[in-house]
Protein backbone atom coordinates (compact mmCIF):
# COMPACT_ATOMS: atom_id res chain seq x y z
CA UNK A 1 0.00 0.00 0.00
CA UNK A 2 2.71 2.52 0.75
CA UNK A 3 4.58 1.60 -2.40
CA UNK A 4 1.02 2.41 -4.12
CA UNK A 5 1.29 5.54 -2.50
CA UNK A 6 4.26 6.29 -3.79
CA UNK A 7 3.60 5.83 -7.14
CA UNK A 8 0.73 8.13 -6.98
CA UNK A 9 2.95 10.83 -5.51
CA UNK A 10 5.42 10.37 -8.42
CA UNK A 11 2.37 10.71 -10.98
CA UNK A 12 0.93 13.51 -8.89
CA UNK A 13 4.43 15.39 -8.95
CA UNK A 14 4.82 14.46 -12.84
CA UNK A 15 1.40 16.01 -13.65
CA UNK A 16 2.34 18.96 -11.41
CA UNK A 17 5.35 19.82 -13.23
CA UNK A 18 3.76 19.12 -16.97
CA UNK A 19 0.33 21.42 -15.96
CA UNK A 20 1.94 24.48 -14.00
CA UNK A 21 3.25 26.54 -17.04
CA UNK A 22 0.16 26.26 -18.69
CA UNK A 23 -1.87 26.81 -15.90
CA UNK A 24 0.03 30.19 -14.78
CA UNK A 25 -0.41 31.51 -18.58
CA UNK A 26 -3.96 30.84 -17.91
CA UNK A 27 -4.49 32.85 -14.83
CA UNK A 28 -2.25 35.23 -16.62
CA UNK A 29 -4.42 35.66 -19.87
CA UNK A 30 -7.87 36.49 -17.52
CA UNK A 31 -5.90 38.48 -14.77
CA UNK A 32 -6.39 42.08 -14.89
CA UNK A 33 -3.97 42.90 -11.96
CA UNK A 34 -1.43 40.85 -10.46
CA UNK A 35 1.30 42.68 -9.01
CA UNK A 36 1.33 41.76 -5.46
CA UNK A 37 -0.61 38.22 -4.34
CA UNK A 38 -0.15 34.68 -5.07
CA UNK A 39 -3.25 34.58 -7.12
CA UNK A 40 -4.85 37.41 -9.52
CA UNK A 41 -5.89 40.15 -7.86
CA UNK A 42 -8.46 41.05 -10.48
CA UNK A 43 -9.90 39.01 -13.55
CA UNK A 44 -11.15 39.99 -16.96
CA UNK A 45 -11.82 38.77 -20.40
CA UNK A 46 -10.59 42.09 -21.94
CA UNK A 47 -7.59 40.37 -23.22
CA UNK A 48 -9.33 37.70 -25.11
CA UNK A 49 -11.60 40.21 -26.87
CA UNK A 50 -8.35 42.15 -27.43
CA UNK A 51 -7.03 38.85 -29.77
CA UNK A 52 -10.53 37.94 -31.39
CA UNK A 53 -11.29 41.43 -32.32
CA UNK A 54 -7.49 41.29 -33.84
CA UNK A 55 -8.79 40.22 -37.83
CA UNK A 56 -4.73 39.42 -37.93
CA UNK A 57 -5.27 36.77 -35.46
CA UNK A 58 -8.25 35.77 -37.36
CA UNK A 59 -6.43 35.67 -41.13
CA UNK A 60 -3.19 33.72 -39.55
CA UNK A 61 -5.45 31.18 -37.73
CA UNK A 62 -7.01 30.52 -41.06
CA UNK A 63 -3.86 30.58 -42.97
CA UNK A 64 -2.34 27.72 -40.02
CA UNK A 65 -5.39 25.58 -40.89
CA UNK A 66 -5.31 25.94 -44.70
CA UNK A 67 -1.28 25.14 -44.57
CA UNK A 68 -1.90 21.91 -42.27
CA UNK A 69 -5.18 20.58 -44.09
CA UNK A 70 -3.77 21.15 -47.99
CA UNK A 71 -0.71 19.55 -46.71
CA UNK A 72 -2.22 16.80 -45.05
CA UNK A 73 -4.74 16.15 -47.83
CA UNK A 74 -1.59 16.13 -50.76
CA UNK A 75 0.12 13.83 -48.37
CA UNK A 76 -2.93 11.61 -48.65
CA UNK A 77 -3.28 11.13 -52.40
CA UNK A 78 -0.02 10.55 -53.22
CA UNK A 79 0.52 8.28 -50.36
CA UNK A 80 -1.81 5.94 -50.45
CA UNK A 81 -1.82 5.06 -53.89
CA UNK A 82 2.01 4.93 -53.27
CA UNK A 83 1.64 2.37 -50.84
CA UNK A 84 -0.60 0.67 -52.14
CA UNK A 85 0.88 -0.09 -55.51
CA UNK A 86 4.41 -0.46 -53.79
CA UNK A 87 3.40 -3.04 -50.56
CA UNK A 88 1.25 -4.95 -53.52
CA UNK A 89 3.31 -4.56 -56.61
CA UNK A 90 6.58 -3.35 -56.20
CA UNK A 91 7.62 -5.60 -53.40
CA UNK A 92 11.42 -5.14 -54.17
CA UNK A 93 11.03 -1.38 -53.84
CA UNK A 94 9.56 -1.33 -50.59
CA UNK A 95 13.44 -1.04 -48.51
CA UNK A 96 14.03 2.06 -50.87
CA UNK A 97 10.99 3.39 -49.46
CA UNK A 98 11.76 2.69 -45.80
CA UNK A 99 14.62 4.14 -45.68
CA UNK A 100 13.32 7.31 -47.96
CA UNK A 101 10.60 7.64 -45.05
CA UNK A 102 13.35 7.37 -41.89
CA UNK A 103 15.16 10.05 -43.12
CA UNK A 104 12.64 13.24 -42.23
CA UNK A 105 12.40 11.81 -38.39
CA UNK A 106 16.50 12.17 -38.27
CA UNK A 107 16.89 15.68 -39.84
CA UNK A 108 16.43 18.84 -37.45
CA UNK A 109 13.76 21.25 -39.04
CA UNK A 110 16.89 23.80 -39.07
CA UNK A 111 18.88 21.73 -41.09
CA UNK A 112 16.17 20.46 -43.71
CA UNK A 113 15.40 24.29 -44.08
CA UNK A 114 19.09 25.23 -44.99
CA UNK A 115 18.80 22.43 -48.04
CA UNK A 116 15.47 24.19 -49.17
CA UNK A 117 16.70 27.89 -49.02
CA UNK A 118 19.93 26.93 -51.30
CA UNK A 119 17.61 24.84 -54.15
CA UNK A 120 14.73 26.69 -53.97
CA UNK A 121 15.24 30.72 -53.25
CA UNK A 122 17.04 31.16 -56.32
CA UNK A 123 17.65 29.85 -60.00
CA UNK A 124 15.24 28.23 -61.58
CA UNK A 125 12.14 27.49 -59.57
CA UNK A 126 12.64 30.20 -57.51
CA UNK A 127 9.65 29.35 -55.32
CA UNK A 128 11.51 30.86 -51.60
CA UNK A 129 9.01 32.92 -49.13
CA UNK A 130 6.23 31.05 -50.79
CA UNK A 131 3.44 28.77 -49.69
CA UNK A 132 4.10 26.06 -51.92
CA UNK A 133 7.84 25.66 -50.99
CA UNK A 134 6.11 25.08 -47.53
CA UNK A 135 3.84 22.87 -48.87
CA UNK A 136 6.63 20.96 -50.27
CA UNK A 137 8.44 21.21 -47.10
CA UNK A 138 5.49 19.98 -45.24
CA UNK A 139 4.61 16.74 -47.13
CA UNK A 140 7.77 15.31 -46.25
CA UNK A 141 7.20 16.35 -42.15
CA UNK A 142 4.30 13.92 -42.33
CA UNK A 143 5.06 11.73 -45.25
CA UNK A 144 7.47 8.99 -42.58
CA UNK A 145 3.47 9.64 -40.54
CA UNK A 146 1.49 8.69 -43.66
CA UNK A 147 3.62 5.64 -44.89
CA UNK A 148 3.49 3.64 -41.66
CA UNK A 149 -0.38 4.46 -41.38
CA UNK A 150 -1.14 3.34 -44.78
CA UNK A 151 1.03 0.55 -44.52
CA UNK A 152 -0.56 -0.43 -41.15
CA UNK A 153 -3.90 -0.48 -42.32
CA UNK A 154 -3.35 -2.34 -45.39
CA UNK A 155 -2.29 -5.31 -43.26
CA UNK A 156 -4.92 -5.17 -41.02
CA UNK A 157 -7.28 -5.64 -43.59
CA UNK A 158 -5.37 -7.73 -45.55
CA UNK A 159 -5.60 -5.78 -48.60
CA UNK A 160 -3.70 -8.82 -50.88
CA UNK A 161 -6.72 -10.79 -50.16
CA UNK A 162 -9.69 -8.02 -50.44
CA UNK A 163 -8.31 -7.36 -54.00
CA UNK A 164 -7.86 -11.15 -55.06
CA UNK A 165 -11.59 -11.78 -54.19
CA UNK A 166 -12.43 -8.23 -55.59
CA UNK A 167 -10.55 -9.35 -59.02
CA UNK A 168 -12.21 -12.96 -59.56
CA UNK A 169 -15.97 -10.92 -58.97
CA UNK A 170 -14.48 -9.41 -62.43
CA UNK A 171 -13.39 -6.17 -60.88
CA UNK A 172 -10.69 -4.38 -62.28
CA UNK A 173 -8.10 -3.25 -60.68
CA UNK A 174 -8.80 -0.07 -60.11
CA UNK A 175 -12.26 -0.16 -59.23
CA UNK A 176 -11.11 -2.59 -56.50
CA UNK A 177 -8.87 0.06 -55.43
CA UNK A 178 -11.41 2.69 -55.63
CA UNK A 179 -14.29 0.64 -54.17
CA UNK A 180 -13.07 -1.62 -51.84
CA UNK A 181 -9.28 -0.80 -50.53
CA UNK A 182 -9.99 3.07 -50.29
CA UNK A 183 -13.13 2.89 -48.02
CA UNK A 184 -11.55 0.17 -45.76
CA UNK A 185 -8.65 1.76 -45.33
CA UNK A 186 -10.00 5.13 -44.69
CA UNK A 187 -10.89 4.85 -40.77
CA UNK A 188 -7.57 3.73 -39.85
CA UNK A 189 -6.24 6.30 -41.84
CA UNK A 190 -8.49 9.35 -40.09
CA UNK A 191 -6.17 8.95 -36.90
CA UNK A 192 -3.17 9.75 -38.27
CA UNK A 193 -4.06 12.44 -40.75
CA UNK A 194 -5.22 14.07 -37.62
CA UNK A 195 -1.81 13.67 -35.67
CA UNK A 196 -0.39 14.91 -39.03
CA UNK A 197 -2.64 17.99 -38.94
CA UNK A 198 -1.64 19.01 -35.22
CA UNK A 199 1.89 18.21 -35.66
CA UNK A 200 2.09 20.66 -38.86
CA UNK A 201 -0.69 22.98 -36.66
CA UNK A 202 2.71 23.78 -34.57
CA UNK A 203 5.26 23.77 -37.05
CA UNK A 204 7.40 27.19 -36.47
CA UNK A 205 10.91 26.75 -37.81
CA UNK A 206 10.21 26.05 -41.23
CA UNK A 207 7.24 28.46 -41.23
CA UNK A 208 9.71 30.96 -40.08
CA UNK A 209 12.66 30.36 -41.53
CA UNK A 210 11.19 29.28 -45.24
CA UNK A 211 8.75 32.29 -45.35
CA UNK A 212 7.85 33.96 -42.07
CA UNK A 213 5.94 37.48 -42.51
CA UNK A 214 4.80 36.58 -46.03
CA UNK A 215 2.80 33.99 -44.64
CA UNK A 216 2.03 34.61 -41.23
CA UNK A 217 0.54 31.66 -39.28
CA UNK A 218 -0.71 31.47 -35.83
CA UNK A 219 2.76 30.52 -34.80
CA UNK A 220 4.54 33.20 -36.68
CA UNK A 221 1.82 35.72 -35.41
CA UNK A 222 2.50 34.75 -31.54
CA UNK A 223 5.92 35.28 -32.78
CA UNK A 224 5.75 38.75 -33.24
CA UNK A 225 3.54 39.19 -30.73
CA UNK A 226 6.08 38.83 -27.93
CA UNK A 227 6.93 42.52 -27.27
CA UNK A 228 3.75 43.24 -27.05
CA UNK A 229 1.82 42.72 -23.84
CA UNK A 230 2.06 39.75 -21.59
CA UNK A 231 -1.52 39.34 -20.81
CA UNK A 232 -2.19 39.54 -24.66
CA UNK A 233 0.34 36.76 -25.54
CA UNK A 234 -1.02 34.52 -22.67
CA UNK A 235 -4.32 34.89 -23.88
CA UNK A 236 -3.26 33.92 -27.94
CA UNK A 237 -1.35 30.22 -26.47
CA UNK A 238 -4.62 29.19 -24.72
CA UNK A 239 -6.74 29.80 -27.58
CA UNK A 240 -3.94 28.21 -29.75
CA UNK A 241 -3.78 25.56 -26.76
CA UNK A 242 -7.55 25.26 -26.93
CA UNK A 243 -7.19 24.35 -30.49
CA UNK A 244 -4.66 21.70 -29.98
CA UNK A 245 -6.61 20.09 -27.22
CA UNK A 246 -9.74 19.93 -29.29
CA UNK A 247 -7.44 18.17 -32.22
CA UNK A 248 -5.98 15.48 -29.76
CA UNK A 249 -9.58 14.98 -28.12
CA UNK A 250 -10.95 14.46 -31.82
CA UNK A 251 -7.99 12.16 -32.16
CA UNK A 252 -8.23 9.86 -29.38
CA UNK A 253 -12.10 9.90 -29.72
CA UNK A 254 -11.78 8.82 -33.52
CA UNK A 255 -9.09 6.21 -32.36
CA UNK A 256 -11.68 5.02 -29.88
CA UNK A 257 -14.37 4.64 -32.15
CA UNK A 258 -12.61 2.96 -34.99
CA UNK A 259 -10.65 0.13 -32.49
CA UNK A 260 -14.13 -0.22 -31.33
CA UNK A 261 -15.55 -0.89 -34.64
CA UNK A 262 -13.37 -3.22 -35.61
CA UNK A 263 -12.94 -4.95 -32.64
CA UNK A 264 -16.62 -5.41 -32.75
CA UNK A 265 -16.28 -6.78 -36.66
CA UNK A 266 -13.91 -9.78 -35.12
CA UNK A 267 -17.17 -10.80 -32.73
CA UNK B 1 3.74 -5.64 -69.82
CA UNK B 2 1.38 -2.22 -70.00
CA UNK B 3 -0.35 -3.14 -66.49
CA UNK B 4 2.85 -2.87 -65.22
CA UNK B 5 3.79 0.48 -66.77
CA UNK B 6 0.67 2.26 -65.60
CA UNK B 7 1.44 1.06 -61.93
CA UNK B 8 4.56 2.75 -62.49
CA UNK B 9 2.98 5.84 -63.77
CA UNK B 10 0.82 6.53 -60.68
CA UNK B 11 4.17 6.03 -58.37
CA UNK B 12 5.61 9.73 -60.42
CA UNK B 13 3.84 12.22 -58.26
CA UNK B 14 5.59 10.57 -55.16
CA UNK B 15 8.91 10.52 -57.11
CA UNK B 16 8.77 13.80 -58.19
CA UNK B 17 8.26 14.89 -54.50
CA UNK B 18 10.43 13.43 -52.92
CA UNK B 19 13.28 14.15 -55.44
CA UNK B 20 12.63 17.80 -55.17
CA UNK B 21 12.26 18.34 -51.63
CA UNK B 22 13.94 15.46 -49.77
CA UNK B 23 16.90 14.42 -52.06
CA UNK B 24 17.81 17.27 -53.70
CA UNK B 25 17.41 19.66 -50.56
CA UNK B 26 19.94 17.20 -48.51
CA UNK B 27 22.22 16.52 -51.17
CA UNK B 28 22.52 20.33 -51.56
CA UNK B 29 23.58 20.47 -47.93
CA UNK B 30 26.24 18.71 -48.77
CA UNK B 31 27.41 19.84 -52.26
CA UNK B 32 27.36 23.95 -50.52
CA UNK B 33 29.05 22.22 -47.29
CA UNK B 34 31.71 22.01 -49.68
CA UNK B 35 32.05 25.06 -51.53
CA UNK B 36 34.57 27.78 -51.83
CA UNK B 37 31.54 30.42 -52.01
CA UNK B 38 33.09 30.95 -55.93
CA UNK B 39 31.88 27.76 -57.35
CA UNK B 40 34.92 25.44 -56.73
CA UNK B 41 35.14 22.85 -54.01
CA UNK B 42 36.81 23.10 -50.69
CA UNK B 43 36.84 22.01 -47.39
CA UNK B 44 37.65 25.67 -46.40
CA UNK B 45 33.52 26.29 -44.85
CA UNK B 46 34.23 22.96 -42.43
CA UNK B 47 37.89 24.83 -42.04
CA UNK B 48 36.24 28.01 -40.89
CA UNK B 49 33.37 26.45 -38.90
CA UNK B 50 35.79 24.68 -36.53
CA UNK B 51 38.53 27.64 -36.08
CA UNK B 52 35.76 29.97 -35.47
CA UNK B 53 35.57 30.47 -31.33
CA UNK B 54 32.05 31.95 -32.27
CA UNK B 55 30.91 28.61 -33.75
CA UNK B 56 32.23 26.12 -31.75
CA UNK B 57 31.26 28.06 -28.93
CA UNK B 58 27.72 27.81 -30.45
CA UNK B 59 28.43 24.15 -30.98
CA UNK B 60 29.60 23.58 -27.28
CA UNK B 61 26.65 25.72 -25.89
CA UNK B 62 24.18 23.36 -27.77
CA UNK B 63 26.23 20.19 -26.89
CA UNK B 64 26.03 20.74 -23.41
CA UNK B 65 21.90 22.17 -23.35
CA UNK B 66 21.42 19.03 -24.88
CA UNK B 67 23.07 16.77 -23.12
CA UNK B 68 21.89 17.46 -19.75
CA UNK B 69 18.26 18.58 -21.00
CA UNK B 70 18.28 14.96 -22.34
CA UNK B 71 19.35 12.84 -19.38
CA UNK B 72 17.48 14.91 -16.76
CA UNK B 73 14.39 14.29 -18.93
CA UNK B 74 14.67 11.20 -19.49
CA UNK B 75 15.91 10.33 -15.76
CA UNK B 76 12.11 11.80 -15.13
CA UNK B 77 10.36 9.61 -17.43
CA UNK B 78 12.24 6.20 -16.66
CA UNK B 79 11.01 7.03 -13.28
CA UNK B 80 7.43 8.63 -13.82
CA UNK B 81 6.82 5.99 -16.62
CA UNK B 82 6.93 3.15 -13.77
CA UNK B 83 5.17 4.69 -11.69
CA UNK B 84 2.28 5.46 -14.07
CA UNK B 85 1.76 2.58 -15.13
CA UNK B 86 1.35 0.87 -11.10
CA UNK B 87 -1.67 2.89 -11.26
CA UNK B 88 -5.44 2.31 -11.22
CA UNK B 89 -6.30 1.42 -15.42
CA UNK B 90 -8.49 4.68 -15.22
CA UNK B 91 -6.12 7.05 -13.70
CA UNK B 92 -3.21 5.92 -15.91
CA UNK B 93 -4.99 6.74 -18.80
CA UNK B 94 -5.88 10.26 -17.79
CA UNK B 95 -2.16 10.74 -16.99
CA UNK B 96 -1.06 9.38 -20.12
CA UNK B 97 -3.65 11.63 -21.91
CA UNK B 98 -2.43 15.04 -20.28
CA UNK B 99 0.85 14.00 -20.55
CA UNK B 100 0.26 13.79 -24.80
CA UNK B 101 -1.43 16.54 -24.54
CA UNK B 102 1.53 18.62 -23.08
CA UNK B 103 3.96 17.71 -25.60
CA UNK B 104 2.12 19.49 -27.81
CA UNK B 105 3.11 22.26 -26.06
CA UNK B 106 6.21 23.14 -27.11
CA UNK B 107 7.67 25.88 -29.31
CA UNK B 108 7.09 29.31 -29.07
CA UNK B 109 3.76 28.97 -26.80
CA UNK B 110 6.18 27.32 -24.42
CA UNK B 111 8.54 29.85 -24.09
CA UNK B 112 5.87 32.25 -23.81
CA UNK B 113 4.71 29.89 -20.76
CA UNK B 114 8.24 30.19 -19.10
CA UNK B 115 8.56 33.35 -19.61
CA UNK B 116 5.16 34.67 -17.64
CA UNK B 117 5.96 31.67 -15.26
CA UNK B 118 9.71 32.80 -14.49
CA UNK B 119 10.88 36.01 -16.66
CA UNK B 120 11.53 39.39 -15.55
CA UNK B 121 8.29 40.24 -14.73
CA UNK B 122 6.97 36.88 -14.03
CA UNK B 123 4.93 35.50 -11.56
CA UNK B 124 7.25 33.69 -9.15
CA UNK B 125 9.46 36.24 -9.65
CA UNK B 126 7.08 38.87 -8.35
CA UNK B 127 6.06 37.02 -5.64
CA UNK B 128 9.60 36.38 -4.97
CA UNK B 129 10.16 39.78 -4.44
CA UNK B 130 7.28 40.26 -2.20
CA UNK B 131 9.17 38.50 -0.37
CA UNK B 132 11.79 40.59 -0.64
CA UNK B 133 13.98 37.52 -2.82
CA UNK B 134 15.53 38.33 -6.41
CA UNK B 135 14.61 35.27 -8.32
CA UNK B 136 17.33 36.98 -11.20
CA UNK B 137 20.03 35.99 -7.91
CA UNK B 138 19.33 32.44 -8.29
CA UNK B 139 18.66 32.01 -11.57
CA UNK B 140 18.01 33.52 -14.82
CA UNK B 141 15.88 32.05 -17.51
CA UNK B 142 17.53 34.20 -20.45
CA UNK B 143 20.50 32.15 -19.83
CA UNK B 144 21.83 28.84 -20.94
CA UNK B 145 20.66 27.07 -17.20
CA UNK B 146 17.33 28.78 -18.23
CA UNK B 147 17.08 27.13 -22.20
CA UNK B 148 18.20 23.70 -20.29
CA UNK B 149 15.03 24.14 -18.13
CA UNK B 150 12.38 24.64 -20.82
CA UNK B 151 14.07 22.39 -23.11
CA UNK B 152 13.68 19.36 -19.94
CA UNK B 153 10.25 20.76 -19.79
CA UNK B 154 8.89 19.39 -23.23
CA UNK B 155 11.59 16.25 -23.55
CA UNK B 156 9.49 14.87 -20.70
CA UNK B 157 6.48 14.39 -22.23
CA UNK B 158 8.09 12.48 -25.22
CA UNK B 159 10.41 10.43 -22.64
CA UNK B 160 7.67 9.46 -21.27
CA UNK B 161 5.80 8.34 -24.29
CA UNK B 162 8.68 6.84 -25.45
CA UNK B 163 10.14 4.99 -21.75
CA UNK B 164 6.09 4.04 -21.71
CA UNK B 165 6.02 0.91 -23.66
CA UNK B 166 9.37 -0.18 -22.52
CA UNK B 167 8.21 -1.96 -19.36
CA UNK B 168 6.20 -4.60 -21.39
CA UNK B 169 9.64 -6.07 -21.38
CA UNK B 170 9.79 -6.57 -18.10
CA UNK B 171 7.31 -9.49 -16.63
CA UNK B 172 5.93 -9.35 -13.40
CA UNK B 173 6.55 -13.05 -12.67
CA UNK B 174 10.49 -12.48 -13.29
CA UNK B 175 9.97 -9.97 -9.86
CA UNK B 176 8.25 -12.32 -7.74
CA UNK B 177 10.81 -15.54 -8.89
CA UNK B 178 13.53 -13.27 -8.11
CA UNK B 179 12.05 -12.19 -5.01
CA UNK B 180 11.43 -15.71 -3.68
CA UNK B 181 15.01 -16.71 -4.82
CA UNK B 182 15.53 -14.30 -1.87
CA UNK B 183 16.88 -10.97 -4.13
CA UNK B 184 15.61 -7.75 -2.46
CA UNK B 185 13.89 -5.78 -4.84
CA UNK B 186 17.06 -4.09 -5.44
CA UNK B 187 18.93 -6.33 -6.26
CA UNK B 188 16.39 -7.14 -8.54
CA UNK B 189 16.37 -3.96 -10.60
CA UNK B 190 20.18 -3.66 -10.42
CA UNK B 191 20.54 -7.40 -12.23
CA UNK B 192 17.88 -7.88 -14.07
CA UNK B 193 15.22 -4.74 -14.55
CA UNK B 194 17.38 -1.88 -15.04
CA UNK B 195 19.34 -4.20 -17.82
CA UNK B 196 16.20 -5.44 -19.38
CA UNK B 197 14.94 -1.55 -20.12
CA UNK B 198 18.73 -0.84 -20.59
CA UNK B 199 18.54 -0.12 -24.44
CA UNK B 200 15.30 1.24 -24.43
CA UNK B 201 16.46 3.93 -22.27
CA UNK B 202 19.59 4.43 -24.08
CA UNK B 203 17.53 5.31 -27.24
CA UNK B 204 15.11 6.95 -25.47
CA UNK B 205 17.88 9.19 -24.06
CA UNK B 206 19.53 9.76 -27.95
CA UNK B 207 16.01 10.64 -29.23
CA UNK B 208 15.56 13.47 -26.68
CA UNK B 209 19.18 14.17 -27.11
CA UNK B 210 18.34 14.79 -31.33
CA UNK B 211 15.42 16.63 -30.47
CA UNK B 212 17.04 19.18 -28.45
CA UNK B 213 19.89 19.82 -30.26
CA UNK B 214 17.49 20.72 -33.05
CA UNK B 215 15.38 22.57 -31.10
CA UNK B 216 14.55 26.20 -32.12
CA UNK B 217 11.72 27.70 -31.44
CA UNK B 218 11.63 27.77 -28.39
CA UNK B 219 15.46 29.21 -27.98
CA UNK B 220 14.64 32.05 -30.79
CA UNK B 221 11.35 33.32 -28.51
CA UNK B 222 13.27 33.02 -25.19
CA UNK B 223 16.67 34.25 -26.29
CA UNK B 224 15.80 36.35 -29.20
CA UNK B 225 18.93 34.73 -30.67
CA UNK B 226 21.75 36.16 -27.79
CA UNK B 227 22.57 32.83 -26.49
CA UNK B 228 24.86 31.46 -28.69
CA UNK B 229 23.52 28.33 -30.42
CA UNK B 230 24.30 25.97 -32.82
CA UNK B 231 20.64 25.84 -34.68
CA UNK B 232 20.33 29.40 -33.87
CA UNK B 233 23.47 30.15 -35.90
CA UNK B 234 22.15 27.84 -38.77
CA UNK B 235 18.85 29.83 -38.92
CA UNK B 236 20.62 32.72 -38.53
CA UNK B 237 23.04 32.46 -41.60
CA UNK B 238 20.53 31.49 -44.14
CA UNK B 239 17.64 33.90 -43.31
CA UNK B 240 18.66 36.68 -40.96
CA UNK B 241 19.04 39.99 -42.12
CA UNK B 242 22.65 40.31 -42.56
CA UNK B 243 25.80 38.23 -42.53
CA UNK B 244 23.76 35.51 -45.02
CA UNK B 245 26.22 32.50 -45.56
CA UNK B 246 24.47 29.46 -47.22
CA UNK B 247 27.54 27.75 -47.76
CA UNK B 248 28.71 28.00 -43.71
CA UNK B 249 24.96 27.25 -42.56
CA UNK B 250 25.47 24.24 -45.02
CA UNK B 251 28.53 22.85 -43.22
CA UNK B 252 27.59 23.69 -40.02
CA UNK B 253 24.30 22.02 -40.68
CA UNK B 254 25.91 18.80 -41.57
CA UNK B 255 28.18 18.82 -38.33
CA UNK B 256 24.42 18.83 -36.49
CA UNK B 257 23.55 15.88 -38.45
CA UNK B 258 26.56 14.47 -38.03
CA UNK B 259 26.44 14.82 -34.19
CA UNK B 260 22.88 13.17 -34.27
CA UNK B 261 23.98 10.31 -35.79
CA UNK B 262 27.35 9.50 -33.83
CA UNK B 263 25.08 10.20 -30.94
CA UNK B 264 22.88 7.61 -32.09
CA UNK B 265 25.20 4.99 -33.07
CA UNK B 266 27.02 5.20 -29.71
CA UNK B 267 23.85 4.73 -27.87
CA UNK B 268 23.37 1.46 -30.19
CA UNK B 269 26.49 -0.09 -29.91
CA UNK B 270 26.27 0.58 -26.16
CA UNK B 271 22.66 -1.65 -26.15
CA UNK B 272 24.03 -3.96 -28.37
CA UNK B 273 26.99 -4.99 -26.15
CA UNK B 274 24.57 -5.23 -24.09
CA UNK B 275 22.21 -7.88 -25.66
CA UNK B 276 24.82 -9.46 -26.85
CA UNK B 277 25.52 -10.00 -22.84
CA UNK B 278 22.57 -10.69 -21.78
CA UNK B 279 22.70 -14.08 -24.27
Amino acid sequence: MRRKLMHYIAAAIILIYLSIPLAVTFLYSIAQKWQSSVLPESYTIAWYQAVLSDIRFWNALGRSFFISIASVILCLAVMIPTVFIITMYLKKYEKYIEIISIIPFSIPGVVYAVGLIRIYSKGPVNIGGTVWILLGAFFIVVMPYMYQAVRNCLMTIDARQLMEAAELLNATKLQAFVHVILPNIMKGITVSALLAFSLLFGEFVLTNILVGGAFETVQIYLFTKQNFSGHLCSAIVIMYFICVLVLSLLTTTANKLISGRSRGGIQ
Amino acid sequence: MSNRQYIKICLIPFAFLIVAFEILPLMSIVAGSLGDGHGGYSLIQYKNAITSRFYMQGIANSFRVSIISAVVATIISVAGSYSIRRLAPKIRDAVMLISNMTSNFSGIPLAFAFIVLIGNNGVVTIIMKMFGLNLRDYFNLYSIAGLTMVYTYFLVPLGILLMYPAYDGIKKEWEEAALILGATRIEFWRHIGIPAVFPSIMGTMSILFANALGAYASAVALTSGNINLLSIRIGALVSGDINLNPELASALAVILGMIVVFTNLVSQSMTRGRRRARK
